[in-house]
């Protein structure tokens, strides 16, 4: 698990206002075979990004020049399907580091925390009209204030409030580690292993 | 005391200790790897120069990036072989039992789990992979996790996680014929979305649910995640101690008669609370088929295609580029369609009576001529069994080919992919854009219906052929 710190972001935002992507289209399976957590990148949204051919689908947003950013703005439902972090991997490989969406699925929100991806969940209103402001302008900038816990649409003057359990917003601040932390815990686990483990 | 789900009484068993604000450490009694989601995972605790904390605890198996053809040979695929031979070598040097390819004991995860006697009702079970949701079947907490959850319960037997809401769904009446339980939690998505029930653990009762065997549960299990759920668990009662009761060895445990006495403690309160209540009619049920690219977009079987998205008001973008990826339109129907592909296997439907359900409509038939059928068993005793009792002969004389186990065409790792374009009538859990192979057609139904889709090469109503059995009977 890597260490990442995360405090303040201001960054342009690329555009993907699908519903329901899912994990197997954020990195198909098949470019799974990798045993180390770098590279995914070039393969993030690979059918997506090129054409059956090899060719780059120029169509698609990550191949055009006028959006570009560290913030990737998606559809409700974000991440669903299977648990690969190698997801996440691939964000933040290809240099995302927050992702924006009115709803994520469950593994994906606990996989990008424990990446130093932020999964930033607002409303789905906000959301419209940020993928709106982002079309008529690909310059429309953000700023994610992680101590604040606030997500501003700046030139827009939008701000709201994001939430995110307080244990994880310290890791990522702190750039703490989860396994640190549990094993400082080993005598306390042992003990409830004496006391309570069904499987001895 | 306040009352508890049985969810509840599972989890506060297993809470280490609980953070303030923050998530509860939560103890893991059985962890199950594969070869795709543990490397990185072991190259962490490398990096710390740490061991595995109780390797006793996990087990490991080849499953997601293995062949099904010739798997006493070497791995062809270079890459696919050094994720399997990088398993091997983590297993040996941490001491992690494994049954890599090969092994009597092989199979995919979630088929060999259950069936060694690995999982077992009270449990906490986590493994890297999101369908760990099976394993709620025998009244487990089962769930999914990402590879950096993995090095955690290797580095400490716990992991970190929030408590999830509760849910309950309730399945009352009788199941018509031909009617299955992938038909039942495909009905049940297709009602609540693919996103329905994220943030929830989910609790399957009432008496539908109690008669299906222990297989049909582990379906209804399997499936789960399809809804966003982070799992689904059935309390346990007589069908699963008379499962685990059949099972020649359980690791652990010597007296069976009185680990059952604890078992059956594991119910829910009359009066628990949960956070959402849904109730089904299983009589209103019928054959299901997904026509769009995730497990909430299905429908009856001689239903129409929506005109509009089912659960937004309006045809929305995502449902429109949904619709134009499987090459259908609104308000069509797919009785009839003809198909190019059958996929009988994965972690949902790769069970012994899977392929008996398959066999039910083969028997004494032929494998339509457009047809590429890939019949894949879940594990190598499944396979042994489909042996003992004759379907391998029988789907031989019906045309058919039987696999290695694997996943196979489920996710596609291997060389199991349906081409561009194809339709394949698949009994895995997801029709995801490609997930099958780039550019492939997944349209997920029961084992009955795809047997149905094999012998017709089209899409057909399997209680046509369940009639007429009946019939030949009388
Ligand atoms: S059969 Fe499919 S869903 Fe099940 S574990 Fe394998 S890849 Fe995952």
């Amino acid at each position: 698990m890597p260490k990442v710190k995360f405090d303040i972001l201001e960054s342009t935002c690329v555009p993907l206002p699908f519903e329901n992507i899912d994990t197997d289209q954020i990195i198909p399976a098949r470019f799974l075979s990798a045993t180390s957590r770098q590279g995914f990148g070039d393969n993030l949204f690979r059918d997506w990004r090129y054409k059956k051919n090899g060719e780059k689908n120029n169509e698609f947003v990550l191949n055009n020049p006028k959006f570009n950013g560290k913030v990737l703005v998606a559809g409700k439902n974000f991440g669903s399907g299977s648990s690969r972090e190698h997801a996440v991997w691939a964000i933040f490989d290809y240099g995302f580091r927050a992702v924006v969406s009115s709803f994520f699925a469950d593994i994906f929100m606990n996989n990008a925390l424990n990446n130093g991806l932020l999964p930033i969940v607002i409303s789905d209103d906000l959301l419209k009209k940020l993928h709106g402001m982002i079309q008529i302008d690909p310059g429309t900038k953000v700023k994610i204030d992680l101590e604040k816990q606030t997500f501003t649409i700046l030139s827009a003057g939008d701000s709201v409030k994001f939430a995110i359990n307080p244990y994880k917003k310290e890791c990522l601040l702190k750039g703490l580690d989860d396994i640190d932390f549990l094993l400082s815990m080993k005598s306390q686990i042992t003990s409830y292993e004496n006391n309570k483990s069904l499987v001895k | 005391m306040k009352s508890k789900t049985l969810f509840d009484k599972i989890w506060d068993s297993h809470v280490v200790r609980s953070i303030e604000n923050g998530p509860d450490v939560l103890y893991i009694d059985r962890h199950y790897i594969h070869e795709v989601t543990s490397p990185q995972a072991f190259n962490g605790l490398k990096e710390r120069g740490i061991p595995v904390f109780r390797p006793g605890k996990t087990l490991a198996t080849a499953d997601h990036n293995i062949p099904t053809k010739n798997q006493h040979l070497p791995i062809h695929d270079q890459l696919s072989r050094n994720q399997v031979e990088r398993l091997t070598e983590n297993c040996q040097k941490y001491g992690i039992e494994l049954f890599g390819l090969n092994d009597p004991k092989n199979g995919i995860v979630h088929v060999i789990g259950p069936e060694l006697g690995y999982t077992l009702p009270g449990m906490t079970i986590v493994c890297g992979d999101s369908h760990t949701s099976t394993h709620g079947a025998f009244g487990t907490i089962a769930f999914g996790i990402g590879t950096s959850e993995v090095e955690m319960v290797l580095a400490t037997q716990c992991i970190l996680q929030p408590k999830p809401k509760k849910m309950r769904i309730t399945l009352d009446g009788e199941l018509h014929k031909g009617v299955t339980s992938k038909d039942i939690i495909m009905h049940i998505i297709s009602e609540i979305s693919a996103s329905g029930a994220t943030g929830y653990f989910i609790e399957y009762c009432g008496s539908a649910i109690r008669k299906l065997s222990m297989e049909a549960r582990m379906t209804i299990c399997n499936m789960s995640i399809e809804m966003g759920a982070r799992g689904g668990l059935i309390a346990p009662d007589e069908t699963t101690f008379e499962y685990l009761k059949k099972l020649s060895s359980i690791p652990g445990i010597k007296d069976i008669n009185s680990s059952v006495n604890e078992w059956k403690k594991l119910q829910s309160d009359f009066d628990a609370l949960f956070d959402r209540d849904l109730k089904f009619d299983a009589g209103l049920i019928k054959p299901m088929i997904t026509y769009g690219t995730n497990p909430g977009m299905g429908m009856a079987i001689d239903d129409s295609i929506p005109m509009s998205d089912a659960i937004g008001n309006q045809a929305s973008s995502s449902f429109i580029k949904s619709l134009d990826y499987m090459g259908f339109k609104p308000g069509m129907k797919l009785l009839g369609l003809s198909v190019d592909y059958v996929f009988i296997g994965s972690c949902t439907n790769g069970r012994i009576e899977d392929f008996r359900a398959f066999a039910q409509i083969i028997r004494g038939r032929k494998k339509a001529g457009n047809i590429t059928a890939l019949i894949v068993p879940g594990s190598k005793k499944v396979e042994d069994q489909m042996v003992a009792e004759g379907l391998i002969e029988l789907y031989k004389n019906a045309g058919f080919e039987v696999r290695q186990p694997g996943c196979s065409s489920c996710l596609a790792m291997n060389e199991d992919k349906i081409p561009q374009g194809k339709y394949a009538v698949s009994t895995s859990n997801r029709n995801f854009e490609g997930r099958q192979g780039p550019g492939s057609r997944t349209l997920l139904a029961s084992p009955l219906t795809a047997a149905a889709a094999a012998i017709t090469g089209r899409i057909t109503d399997p209680r046509e052929f369940i009639t007429e059995e009946k019939k030949v009977k009388k």
